[in-house]
């Protein structure tokens, strides 16, 4: 007796592992790094809401997450870009976009011995990484900052090297506000810059940028906020010069949740309201439109209700743009559409 | 013990034999030796398998134009590695013309000259390095290399040479050079500590026969004992050199990565490897993923060129006829 008395206590304690492991629902997901980390906090806060329902997320890139989810691997994906027609094409059932939260892209330099927060003009912005203004005294840079002493100096322009997100809505808006961008170059998660050097993530742009006297890059809101890093303000469609912040950038989507095409496959950069900033983003889920496991279609739906309502008050602490109640109302109506 | 036996018991035919050696474990142990061995060659064989069927469409689409376009535009679908080919061979080159003059010189002077005590205190501290992760060299680089050769050794290098191409152009600190100068860094420790293995292992005999014909100690140590360990120092420069050629997060946090062919070594690059970790997570569409895993193919075949150079070296100096085979 006293000898099988700890394998009964295992044995017992395994049984009851195992009823436990069976009642809760498994979900995989996997996709991109930039909502990585409210995501994480989302799939924390929710196992306390629902906690039969637990989701793993990798946060391994977007095209890797689209990959993913088009191959079945993972229940459901996450993309900071939306699908294109043709990876949608793939599917029997198309897979429905949900925005989570929104991120804004910034402008960021190093001209050591200006102290004055600089002006960007689109057309400032477009020259430079096309290669064409070359100088920080070009006409365009001191017509928009008046009072500003420019250097006679070469810019260093900085990039992302690695495909990212990021560079997608940073190109997609270069895009939109410069023709010969859109005819030269164009817009990917990686593309073929016609001047500057690649840093590997907004570390690395940041970390060259810092580095590099006289040189300018992009990078995420979010990172300039939690690192205090100093960037420009940029013209947005409606001609007012707005510097970043979690309200413009919300401002955006609202403004252009009115036009929004019923499945939110749509750019919000150079967004029309006065109080949006022009650089700014969605971030999507991708969630099958049949779910055949019913557990698991539970778990799932009742994760997006939770998240496009309590959920989208922790976004701010960890400075993501919360979605406008335009954009949550059409998504609700969404749900729906979950079989 | 055990061969003593077998030595002793008579042959009476080939299974016995066979049952004997069994039975001492020769047989055993020279299978399961064979299977390790093969294991290895299967894991090469299987790994250019699978590169080469997935690296099939642009193979198809681009064929020999993939390895001589210097194109690299995911957006329009055009995917070409010479720019990648060409700043791995680069860095590399960069790297091997720092480190082994430094590497030969330094294991020369710790196997040779130095007192034991100082020899084995320095290679500890030569072999901490190799463990190093290569993503702190890259942060050191970013930080401290950088701004280094911005501001001192590439202006240093211009004003004088500055009519050469290679050390023309504006000067950024990121480029071909910083790169080939942390993966001397890098390469250090490897052709060290394997040239000081090479150099002690020479027998004393080989110096002390140089010095009874009146030779110096140097004339000695460059005459007749590095000629000896020739072997050892060439296989560590080629370790060094592989891996040199393979090495990724340092280099992609200071090459630049700018897939553009430059004259100058001041000048941004890209590196096979660099490209593959950088835009593999993000690559959309089969072409363009296959276009990454055909650099991975690129780069197994450098590799295996460079080293078939590097045996055919060994040989020519062989026959040339020194002291060793």
């Amino acid at each position: 007796m006293k000898k099988s008395s700890p394998w009964l206590g295992i044995m017992s304690g395994l049984a009851i592992l195992l009823t436990v492991a069976q009642a809760k629902v498994l979900i995989n997901a996997a996709g991109a790094t930039f909502p990585y980390p409210i995501y994480g906090k989302w799939f924390e806060e929710f196992a306390k809401v629902d906690p039969d329902a637990q989701i793993n997320y990798s946060s391994i890139g977007s095209g890797g997450g689209i990959r993913q989810f088009s191959e079945g691997t993972v229940d459901f994906g996450a993309s900071d870009m939306p699908m294109t027609d043709e990876q949608l094409g793939k599917f029997k059932n198309k897979p429905l976009h949900f925005p989570t939260v929104l991120g804004g892209i910034v402008p960021t330099y190093n001209l050591p011995g200006v102290t004055q927060e600089l002006k960007f003009t689109p057309e400032a912005l477009a020259g430079i990484y096309l290669g064409k203004i070359k100088k920080w005294n070009d006409p365009e840079l001191t017509k928009a900052n008046a009072g500003v002493k420019l250097p006679d100096n070469e810019i260093v322009v900085v990039h992302r090297s690695e495909g990212s997100g990021t560079t997608f809505v940073f190109t997609d808006y270069l895009s939109k506000v410069s023709p010969e961008w859109k005819s030269k170059v164009g817009v990917n998660a990686s593309v073929s810059w016609p001047a500057g050097l690649g840093g590997k993530g907004n570390e690395g742009v940041a970390g060259v940028v810092k580095q590099t006297p006289n040189s300018i890059g992009y990078v995420e809101l979010i990172y300039v906020l939690q690192n205090k890093m100093a960037y420009g303000s940029l013209r947005n469609a409606a001609g007012v010069f707005l510097k970043a912040d979690l309200d413009s950038v919300t401002e955006a989507a609202a403004s252009a949740a009115k036009t929004m095409p019923a499945d939110f496959r749509v750019s919000i950069t150079n967004a029309p309201g006065k109080k949006a900033y022009p650089i700014s983003t969605f971030t999507y889920l991708l969630i099958p439109s049949k779910i055949d496991d019913p557990a698991k279609k539970k778990a799932i739906v009742a994760f997006v209700r939770w998240m496009l309502a309590d959920g989208q008050k922790y976004a701010a602490g960890l400075a993501y743009a919360p979605l406008p109640n335009e954009v949550v109302a059409k998504e609700v109506k969404q749900i729906a559409l979950i079989q | 013990m055990a061969t003593s036996a077998a030595a002793s018991a008579p042959p009476p035919g080939r299974t016995r034999a066979l049952l004997q050696n069994l039975r001492n474990g020769d047989e055993v142990a020279r299978l399961i030796t064979l299977v390790f061995a093969s294991s290895i060659l299967l894991v090469t064989f299987g790994l250019i398998y699978q590169l080469w069927i997935t690296s099939a469409l642009p193979r198809h689409k681009f064929g020999f134009g993939f390895l001589t376009s210097s194109m690299w535009n995911p957006v329009s679908g055009q995917f070409g590695a010479l720019p990648f080919i060409y700043g791995t061979v680069v860095t590399s080159v960069v790297a091997l013309l720092i480190a082994v003059p430094l590497g030969v010189g330094a294991a020369i002077f710790l196997s040779e000259l130095a007192p034991p005590r100082v020899s084995s205190t320095f290679t500890f501290f030569i072999e901490l390095l190799a463990a190093v992760p290569s993503v702190i060299y890259g942060l050191l680089a970013i930080f401290t290399l950088v701004p280094l050769m911005r501001d001192y050794v590439e202006p240093a290098l211009k004003k004088p040479l500055g009519f050469l191409p290679v050390f023309s152009g504006p000067v950024f600190g990121f480029g071909y050079l910083t790169a080939g100068v942390i993966l001397a860094i890098m390469t250090l420790p490897f052709i060290i500590s394997i040239s000081r293995e090479a150099l002690l292992e020479v027998p004393t005999e080989q110096r002390e026969a140089a010095l009874a014909l009146g030779a110096t100690r140097w004339e000695s140590t460059w005459q007749a004992v590095v000629p000896y360990a020739r072997l050892g120092i060439f296989g560590s420069i080629f370790l060094g050199l592989a891996r040199a050629l393979g090495e990724t997060m340092a280099v992609t946090m200071v090459i630049g990565n700018d897939p553009s062919i430059h004259a100058s070594l001041f000048a941004p690059g890209y590196t096979i490897a660099a490209v593959i970790a950088n835009e593999f997570s993000e690559a959309t569409g089969d072409l363009y993923l296959q276009s990454l895993v055909g650099l991975g193919l690129v780069l197994f075949l450098l590799t295996i060129v460079i080293n078939a150079m590097a045996r055919l070296l060994i040989i020519a100096t062989t026959r040339r006829g020194s002291a060793h085979p």
